[in-house]
């Protein structure tokens, strides 16, 4: 019965929090910008927006993998919260991407299908490093449930540091953020008209949106996984975290994909990589 | 409450520059900038027709881009408004009498809001797409293709 309740406030409360964080993103890029910024809620006047309009799809399966993508990714904020299974919730994450990419290619626009190309090529960008760091997890705690993670005597962060950092260097391109927003972007930027997200229109696209508010609370919550024993430290690390998203948003133009895929491979996975020998050596054979 | 403002309060705009001299383009673009700050308004440019509410047009519709700017209308979602930019957009302009042109744009859509000027500053072109977000509110209520005044005489 408590699981219900937990499910319930989730599905509401995470949207809620996804929205306001967005519209301070875009208020804070604004002051970056010296300018005053749309309000905190504009974010859900646009999607309040996208919903009272008129729908227009290509064909019909995209509704279905819109649909798909906000589902997918409750179910993985909701899993999240009930403390499951890591690795099942990393899965379900990739499912959610993998159903946009099979909305974008369902069309014939090519710019759908080069922004569907793009996010499969950062998929293959970010995941081992998530895949690391999940492994490397299981290395300290010994488990992949989060809930005997949580129970784990001292913070994370102490033993994965480099792995943070990898996750970190990872999350711009999970929030599709420049330096590596090649597949869409959000605020006003134009990249292939919309890339994934061009034959997605109103209500639809609402559908998507939303869909990526639950991914960004999933992943802020993956952040605060390695500072779960300090609640404040948390929310620290997650403010500075997102914060510092948001610096490197503003400040870097966009790079292509080959550079994308060779900083991820080496720089990335290479800090994952050392973390993850670091903590097998420590703990499965000291 | 935020339902009811939503549509106002988020005017995502498209751009055509319908054989324009960049006067007015310039202009347009000027209005995106930092310095006038759109975005406090919710006005966003986005480069797709199917993101977009508001149509905004600059220059006179030749027999050329006639059906590039009515192609562009019609994959814009139901409710979506016209803006006109312009002396060219709003009527010709100079060309108004030249053998290839059409007119202004009201003759291959119907335009909601015409901003005169050659070019309009950036506030006037402000104002019409914020007009326009207004008008978005009165046509959700409409039949889809309806339209909402006579803009010809």
């Amino acid at each position: 019965m408590k699981e219900i309740w937990i499910t319930l406030a989730t599905v509401i409360v995470a949207p809620l929090v996804g929205g306001v964080i967005t519209g301070i993103d875009r208020k804070i890029t604004a002051r970056m910008q010296n300018r005053f910024g749309p309000p905190i809620l504009q974010p859900f006047y646009d999607l309040f927006k996208l919903f009272s309009k008129e729908t227009i799809v290509v064909s019909n399966t995209q509704i279905l993998y819109a649909f798909l993508f906000l589902v997918f990714n409750i179910v993985a904020v909701v899993m999240f919260v009930l403390k499951m299974d890591l690795l099942l919730i990393l899965f379900i994450l990739a499912f959610a991407t993998t159903a946009l990419i099979l909305g974008a290619m369902a069309t014939n626009s090519p710019y759908s299908r080069i922004g569907a190309h793009r996010e499969l090529i950062s998929v293959l960008a970010y995941e081992p490093v998530l895949i690391a760091m999940i492994v490397a997890i299981y290395f300290v705690t010994g488990s992949f449930n989060i809930e005997n993670i949580l129970k784990h005597s001292r913070l994370l962060i102490l033993d994965l540091p480099f792995i943070f950092i990898a996750f970190s260097y990872v999350l711009t391109i999970k929030l599709r953020k420049s330096p590596f927003d090649l597949s869409t972007s959000h605020h006003g930027h134009q990249e292939l008209v919309k890339g994934i997200t061009t034959e997605f229109a109103g209500p639809v696209l609402g559908l998507i949106e939303l869909g990526h508010w639950y991914e960004l609370v999933l992943l802020l919550l993956f952040v605060w996984l390695f500072f779960a024993k300090n609640i404040f430290v948390a929310i620290a690390a997650i403010l500075i975290c997102y914060f510092l998203e948001i610096v490197i948003d503003n400040i870097s133009a966009r790079l292509t994909w080959k550079i994308m895929l060779r900083l991820t491979w080496s720089v990335a996975f290479g800090f994952a990589l050392v973390n993850l020998i670091w903590v097998y050596i420590k703990y499965r054979l000291l | 409450m935020l339902f009811r403002k939503a549509l106002k309060k988020s005017p995502w705009i498209i751009h055509y520059d319908c054989n324009s001299c960049n006067g007015c383009d310039i202009e347009i673009l000027a209005t995106l900038t930092p310095v006038y700050d759109v975005e406090r308004f919710g006005i966003i440019n986005v480069g797709n027709p199917k993101h977009a509410d508001i149509l905004v047009v600059s220059g006179s519709v030749n027999h050329r881009n006639a059906r590039v700017l009515k192609a562009i209308y019609e994959q814009m979602p139901h409710p979506k408004a016209v803006v006109a930019v312009g002396a060219c957009a709003c009527s010709g302009g100079i060309f108004k009498e030249c053998y290839n042109t059409l007119g202004g744009a009201d003759t291959v859509v119907p335009v909601d809001v015409y901003v005169p000027g050659c070019a309009p500053r950036p506030e006037a072109i402000m104002e019409g797409i914020l007009k326009a977000a207004q008008l978005l509110e009165e046509k959700k209520n409409m039949k889809k293709g309806e339209i909402l005044y006579v803009t010809k005489s």
